[in-house]
């Protein structure tokens, strides 16, 4: 029987989901959140998630969409498995940030906001990390790097499977 | 309420004891692991381990010296504790035999030493205060940065923590409100509101269910404040909303915290869990009766979630825009309730007011803004980094005294100050106090703390574009002046910078900017225009040179640039015209080569490959060639 893998993990997606809309079920002002941990949960957020959340918690489809749309945060979209944010605050803009981007660009071969076909990065921007003094920055995932000259990127880069 | 001084007896007891032990402490900020403190902390643990030293490791926030990041702090007992800075890990073990086997610090690495009591100086080590960088500071709100692990509730307490929501707690609601009126403390979130006047509002506000919200949300690019002081002080800022509330007359709190800062997110959820543990939040403070529980929101990124109206419908759950004010988040706020809303560093302020008495506090600072301001150093400045000064304090002082003036020997040009809303200040203002009302009638204004230094090679017509399509993509499209208004300034700034100006655009970008200013719904539109009309007010030479000229004096709009070949230089090697992808460089063997204007696409490609430095433009200006200055300030 060939049951396929990914079945598996969403189900197991979706009975997380559940577990976090029964925590947020009658807590005031909890869209957000529970939009941000479904997006945790599923790496973006599709039509089928946002509507089991409106249902659930009784807001309506239009106002979910447009929370998640008003917010740089939701991605409405699958992305890559290694998010890269591109500092260009002022701090980093003076700097050269937009050299760091056209780096990271180049390497990728995608352009902003683009995510690469084998879905390992998807490229940002964001107007400051609040780093500035280690300008200029960029974030990949969770992790900060500083003080970067465009040739760093990609070795950086290549770090992260 | 015998329950705090047991508690702060056991602390010191613990804090002292550290003292005993030689320590080493790792600087881990946001901007500290950015510069590679996380691997410096690795070497360290590694070589303890490997070399069997008998050695406290601990790790502190940021203590502001940016530019010296990673930085490692070495003390042993009954000595000053000495801060090395640009760390790496291959200087670890040497470091630790050194000062720690050997006891003698390695004066070439150490930036300076800190004396805690009466701790023995080292000879040929400056010593923090004077060190240039801190001499013209002070430091309050700052006070505990680099200097206490954030996540320890021993090292908050014994450093005086929670000393003030004690005796607030023993004083009247109105009387904790007339001392922080006394103390002429205004809010730091940018717009210097009196916190004491907020404070009686919200007391007087009818209504039994009351809000305290920190704007912990901190858009303005260019400013790191607010995350420097969650992560290094978390609970301090939990310590000021608790005697806010207590003040005003609120049972619960939230922190709206940006995404983007999650470090300063989990050191706020260490921090309530341990005053929770403690009885220092949660119900019946201190024995007292008093309840005040505290939450995180954690924004979902929106600038425009900073104002506070905007930030207020967050919190509900609602795309967060603007509302109209009156009525303002004091009388209805968060689910109409009345609200009381400040800045972190507002908040952080309140503790040591109410400690130190509002006398103390109204010795620092000017007639109408007291006490210090944190300002972050950044851009074209040799010591970026998070400083904390007096108000009044000139901005030549800041920038030259505590920043060490300009990178690589350049000239200043600019400080931008107040971020998206502010405005640049040239040269000659650069005497003006720094002060609530004479930054406002400079153009500018103190907004959040962000200085971003410019200097000859940017461009303020890039500035201006740069802030321009910040408050563009970030205006939530609310009121038509804002939506639209910043789109047109945008379109116009886009053709200055491409080389399509007409003379005309500068007056309609001046029309388009007062209309903004004086009819948009919220603070983010009445500013955005800031930047645009102080740059035009005193850099008019450069919008004039980008119309008229065509040409960018600072050579930063690469549009412009109009790449030269100098034919005395060249050596007719033909590399430039391999290198060139859009053939516009021709020439014959041994003869200068020539660049066609029309056909060059501005690349750059041909400029590193010129052994012989021919090749020259506006940001690589030709050595023998004198220009006029047009860079000049008007
Ligand atoms: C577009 C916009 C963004 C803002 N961003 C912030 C911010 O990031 N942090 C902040 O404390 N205040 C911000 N403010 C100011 C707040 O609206 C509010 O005045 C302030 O938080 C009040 O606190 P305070 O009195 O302690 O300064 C912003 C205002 C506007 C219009
Ligand atoms: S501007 Fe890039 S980190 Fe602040």
């Amino acid at each position: 029987m060939s049951v396929c893998h990914c079945e598996q993990t969403r189900e197991a997606q979706y009975q997380e989901l559940q577990k976090v809309i029964d925590k947020y079920l009658n807590v005031e002002g909890s869209l957000i959140p529970l939009l941000q941990e479904a997006q945790e949960i599923f790496g973006y957020l599709s039509g089928d998630v946002m509507k089991k959340i409106s249902a659930e918690i009784k807001v309506p489809f239009s106002k979910t969409y447009g929370v998640a749309t008003f917010y740089s945060q939701f991605h409405l979209q699958p992305r890559g498995r290694n998010i890269i944010r591109v500092c260009q605050g002022t701090a980093c803009h003076v700097r050269g940030g937009a050299k760091i981007l056209d780096a990271a660009a180049e390497k990728l071969g995608v352009a902003e906001n683009g995510t690469t076909k084998d879905l390992r990065y998807t490229l940002e921007t964001v107007a400051c990390l609040g780093a500035c003094g280690q300008g200029p920055v960029l974030m990949v995932n969770d992790d900060t790097h500083g003080r970067l000259a465009a040739k760093d990127v990609p070795k950086i880069l290549d770090k992260y499977e | 309420m015998g329950h705090l001084s047991e508690l702060h007896a056991r602390c010191t007891d613990q804090y002292i004891e550290k003292f005993n032990r030689s320590r080493v402490i790792v600087g881990l900020g946001t901007c500290g692991i950015a510069a590679g403190g996380d691997k410096v902390m690795a070497a360290i643990q590694h070589e303890a381990a490997s070399k069997n030293m008998h050695i406290d490791i601990d790790f502190t926030s940021c203590i502001g010296i940016c530019f010296r990041e990673p930085t490692v702090e070495i003390s042993l007992p009954g000595f000053a504790g000495v801060i090395y800075g640009d760390m790496t890990p291959d200087k670890v073990p040497y470091l630790l035999e050194s000062h720690i086997i050997n006891r003698h610090p390695v004066e070439e690495w150490a930036v300076m030493q800190i004396s805690e009591g009466s701790t023995a100086l080292y000879e040929n080590i400056t010593k923090m205060n004077d060190y240039p960088f801190y001499s013209k500071q002070v430091r309050t709100v700052t006070s505990r940065l680099g200097r206490t692990n954030p996540e320890s509730l021993t090292d908050y307490v014994a450093t005086d923590g929670y000393k003030a929501l004690e005796k607030a707690l023993s004083m009247q609601q109105l009387d904790i409100i007339e001392e922080i009126k006394k103390s002429g403390l205004r809010g730091r979130g940018g717009g210097g509101f009196p916190t004491g006047m907020k404070w009686g509002f919200v007391y007087q506000a009818v209504g039994a269910k009351k809000y305290v919200v920190c704007n912990a949300d901190e858009g303005d690019p260019g400013a790191f404040m607010d995350r420097s002081v969650l992560e290094g002080d978390p609970h301090s800022v939990l310590e000021g909303m608790a005697i806010c509330g207590y003040a005003v007359g609120a049972d619960e709190g939230y922190i709206f915290v940006r995404a983007e800062y999650p470090l300063a997110i989990k050191r706020l959820q260490t921090a309530i869990a341990q005053a929770e543990k403690y009885g220092l939040l949660g119900n019946n403070i201190l024995d007292t009766g008093f309840n005040f529980k505290i939450k995180i929101k954690a924004g979902a990124g929106a600038f425009v979630c900073g104002e506070e109206t905007a930030l207020l419908t967050s919190i509900e759950g609602n795309r967060g825009m603007p509302r109209v004010r009156p009525p303002f988040p004091a009388n209805q706020g968060l689910w109409g309730k009345p609200t009381n809303l400040n800045n972190v560093e507002t908040y952080v302020n309140v503790p040591f007011i109410i400690n130190r008495g509002s006398d103390w506090y109204t010795s620092m600072g000017t007639e109408e803004s007291k006490g210090s301001k944190v300002f972050c150093l950044t851009g074209k400045i040799n010591n970026t980094g998070l400083a904390e000064v007096p108000m009044g304090i000139s901005l030549r002082d800041i920038i030259y005294s505590v920043g060490g003036g300009i990178q690589n020997g350049k000239r200043f040009k600019a400080v931008q100050i107040g971020g998206p809303s502010g405005g640049c200040i040239r040269e000659e203002d650069l005497d003006l106090p720094v002060d609530y009302d004479s930054l406002t009638a400079a153009g500018a204004m103190m907004g959040s703390g962000g200085l971003v230094v410019m200097d000859e090679t940017t461009c303020m017509v890039d500035v201006a574009k740069f802030f321009l399509s910040f408050t563009q993509t970030e205006s939530c499209g609310k009121c038509t002046p804002c939506r639209e208004g910043t789109k047109r300034m945008l379109e116009i700034l886009n053709r200055l910078c491409s080389g399509a100006g007409r003379m005309e655009d500068l007056d309609t970008l001046e029309r388009l900017g007062r209309v903004v200013k004086n009819t948009a719904l919220c603070g983010l539109g009445q500013t955005c225009p800031n930047p645009i009309l102080s740059t035009i007010l005193y850099y008019r030479d450069e919008y004039l040179a980008h119309i008229q000229d065509k040409r960018c004096p600072a050579g930063a709009c690469s549009a412009l640039l109009v790449y030269q070949i100098d034919p005395d230089k060249c050596k007719g090697c033909s590399k430039c015209a391999k290198n060139c992808p859009a053939g516009a460089i021709t020439g014959g063997k041994k003869k200068p080569y020539f660049i066609d204007v029309d056909k060059c696409i501005k690349c750059g490609a041909c400029l590193p490959g010129c052994q012989f430095e021919a090749i020259y433009n506006d940001a690589a200006p030709h050595r023998n060639n004198c220009r006029p200055a047009t860079r000049r300030t008007a």
